[in-house]
């Protein structure tokens, strides 16, 4: 820090530690801060100096490892891109992200997006085998263009936070999950959608959203998964028809 | 969903209860505003479905439900209709460009903005129509 802080800032952070707490209750600190410090400078604040128990995710502090989310004053944010200087005079009040199940105070259990989302292939499987010699695969920019937003997701999760659905369902596969699976389905060097859709047409794949719509409006990155998921109702229903009036099932 | 092992894992999951979820964000308002505007299109769909059912009854059932439409009780039951129509209208015109594949216009994407303008622009031309076609009838 170049300056030295000389206003100070109360921030009240959620606190659970599962061998003392039968539930999170409320902690508050007075954090000195420079107008530079983010949230995230501002729990290490806590941590190195003030209480060292504090425990948070955090990595690259430049909101693309998508670690550090949490809700700020009760919005699903990365911590490291919001400012305190913005949220002065204050109090802020910091909770482990929502609708997932607290860990320890601002680590929670990401388990239910891990496993859906390992199910759904998120990788390329290639529609033709290609040899090295026969060169790269060849697009569009309009082709790029289908999955290209998709593509930036970091995985912060800040939209299954701003997902009444997956909070009242964690069986949900939620918006970052089927927006990267809509990522490789929309690639057209992808074959594998068949495969995705058995996921994306269940009652836990798109279906099971409402269309909020919020997680598109705190994604950090632009991705608009409610986009993805919604295109995803269009194409499963498709499916759905297409096998009663085509010969082969719509395949 | 953990796979917590309650007797042998120190892990202790809390899970936060949802109880009045759609009060914690005026995100969520607007959201079950929409929904529950819904409520009111099902409404006036049954306020026209018992004018169809009166037509069937003979001129004088059709002309006692069009009198009933005129008392004042129905004139506000209209008008708080219309402001949840027009509530109802606004929020899924809004939602309606994350609802659609992507459309491209000349090789440029269309933009949110004008998908939902679009939406209301049909409003527009859709009403005139109907005033029109409803001040033809009269003459």
């Amino acid at each position: 820090m170049s300056e030295t802080a000389t206003k100070v800032i109360k921030i009240e952070v959620l606190r659970y530690r599962p061998e003392k707490d039968q539930e999170p209750v409320w902690q508050t600190f007075d954090v000195p801060y420079t107008e530079d410090m983010s949230v995230l400078q501002g729990l290490q604040h806590i941590k190195d100096d003030i209480d060292g128990s504090l425990s948070f995710r955090w990595s690259c502090r430049m909101a693309i490892c998508g670690s550090c989310g949490m809700m700020i004053n009760g919005k699903p944010t990365l911590s490291c891109q919001t400012f305190l200087r913005d949220l002065a005079p204050g109090p802020v009040r910091v909770e482990a992200l929502a609708h997932f199940e607290i860990e320890r105070d601002l680590v929670v259990n990401i388990d239910p997006f891990i496993k859906t989302f390992e199910g759904l292939k998120p990788y390329i499987i290639p529609k033709e085998e290609r040899k090295i010699e026969q060169g790269e695969y060849l697009q569009t920019p309009q082709q790029l263009e289908q999955f290209e937003q998709y593509s930036s997701c970091i995985n912060c999760l800040l939209c299954y936070a701003a997902c009444p659905q997956f909070g009242l369902n964690n069986g949900f596969a939620g918006p970052a999950a089927l927006a990267l699976a809509h990522r490789y389905n929309a690639d057209s060097r992808d074959g594998a959608t068949a495969e995705r859709m058995e996921i994306i047409s269940t009652e836990e794949g798109v279906w099971s959203c409402t269309a909020v719509g919020y997680c598109s409006e705190v994604c950090p990155k632009h991705v608009d998964p409610a986009n993805a998921v919604n295109q995803n109702k269009v194409n499963s229903a498709k499916d759905y028809f297409l096998r009663f009036l085509t010969p082969r099932g719509g395949k | 969903m953990s796979n917590v092992n309650k007797t042998t894992s120190a892990r202790r999951p809390y899970r936060r209860p949802m109880a009045g979820w759609w009060k914690r964000d005026p995100f969520f308002v607007r959201y079950m505003a929409r929904e529950i505007t819904a409520v009111a299109v099902a409404a006036y769909a049954v306020v026209l479905a018992v004018g169809v059912v009166r037509l069937s009854q003979g001129e004088a059932a059709w002309n006692g439900w069009l009198e009933a439409l005129k008392s004042p009780l129905s004139l506000l039951l209209h008008l708080a209709l219309l402001v949840c129509f027009v509530i109802h209208a606004q929020s899924w015109f809004e939602i309606m460009p994350k609802t659609m594949p992507m459309i491209f216009i000349g090789g440029e994407r269309l933009k949110p903005q004008t998908i939902t303008r679009t939406g209301w622009l049909a409003v527009a031309a859709v009403s005139v129509l109907v005033f029109v076609l409803a001040l033809w009838w009269q003459a």
